[in-house]
């Protein structure tokens, strides 16, 4: 069990992960190896790990550890 | 009707109006004030990744066609601001980014120091900064020696709708700058944007204004036409301000009554 903070509430991985996978979890999308949907098209997300960027290309080899804070982010309303 | 574009980065504008996202109660709405305003350029924040209402934003925009400008919003510090402009790089694929760094949250003015730190660190990175700032002329050339591609000053703080409170130092940023001034913030109704463009400004950035106004299409068309009116207004040149009346009837001809 790895017990990280997402989107600053406490998140539950039954066993070793990628950002990828928590990626595909959260929005229930499948992704390909370079962090885009299947359709090739982009999520409009990013991810940062322990408050640094882990672009979209390295998701599939970024593992999250026990611990890990990761924000999940995409596009709001806003001025 | 002769109308020039704005060009910023290569990209030409034909609509010197930039509309937010942000204040709007629906997507619908939302969506219906984007047409109506006419604006080839849109602001998003980035914020926490919500399922509930999973990428329909990100979509709406794109099905629109409208350009993408995300925004640093909230962010109080250059750390911050320079992290969230890569985030969103890496999330909307674009170098643009307006940069808004604020000082508390009670004023929502720009931190001119953490505003300047983090204007200097985005260009050094590539990115194509618009920078949201005081309407402070000396603040305005930093930013520009720093190489943002544009600078935006605001006419009052953000929120308010209380158009430009100090059109005199707008005008004089406009005369010094070399890179595009947007008016941002501040503005309230479609007036303020015509003087905005009449002062010189090459473009109006807002948001609430027709967002939070009570027919939203309805305010975005009157900021649509105003803005488009401010600017021929300034391009015709405007009379000089006479203390005295002078008569547009000439005096010669007049019959004895």
């Amino acid at each position: 069990m790895i017990d990280i903070t997402l989107n600053g509430r406490p998140h539950c991985l039954p066993g070793a992960s990628t950002v990828a996978e928590l990626v595909a979890e959260v929005t229930g999308r499948p992704l390909r190896a370079d962090g885009r949907a299947m359709d090739g098209g982009g999520l409009g997300l990013a991810v940062a790990r322990n408050s640094e960027v882990v672009p979209r290309s390295r998701w599939v080899d970024t593992a999250v550890a026990n611990g890990d804070s990761v924000e999940i982010l995409g596009a709001a309303q806003g001025g | 009707m002769h109308r020039e574009a704005l060009v910023i980065d290569g990209v030409s504008f034909h609509s010197r109006l930039f509309m937010g996202t942000g204040g709007a109660p629906s997507l619908y709405g939302l969506a219906e004030a984007l047409i109506a305003s006419g604006t080839e350029l849109t602001t998003v924040a980035m914020r926490r990744h919500d399922s509930a209402s999973a990428g329909s934003l990100f979509g709406l925009v794109s099905d629109l066609g409208v350009r993408v400008l995300p925004n640093t919003a909230g962010c109080f510090t250059a750390r911050e601001a320079v992290l969230t402009a890569e985030l969103a790089r890496d999330a909307l694929e674009t170098d643009w980014i307006k940069l808004e760094v604020i000082a508390d949250d009670q004023t929502l003015l720009p931190d001119a120091l953490e505003l300047l730190d983090a204007a200097e660190q985005l260009v050094s990175r590539g990115f194509v900064v618009f920078a949201y700032t005081n309407d402070d002329p000396a603040l305005a050339v930093r930013l520009e020696r720093l190489g943002v591609a544009a600078v935006m000053p605001l006419g009052a703080p953000i929120g308010t709708g209380l158009g430009i409170l100090n059109p005199h130092n707008i005008a004089l940023i406009v005369e010094r700058s070399g890179v595009p001034v947007v008016l941002d913030a501040g503005i309230g109704t479609a007036s303020d944007a015509a003087l905005a463009m009449e002062l010189g400004c090459d473009a109006v950035l807002l948001a609430t204004a027709v967002t939070r106004a009570q027919d939203p299409p309805r305010m975005a068309n009157a900021f649509r036409h105003a803005v488009i009116a401010g600017r021929l207004a300034a391009e015709a040149g405007r009379i000089p301000r006479r203390g005295r009346a002078r008569a547009s009837s000439a005096m010669d001809g007049r019959p004895d009554l």
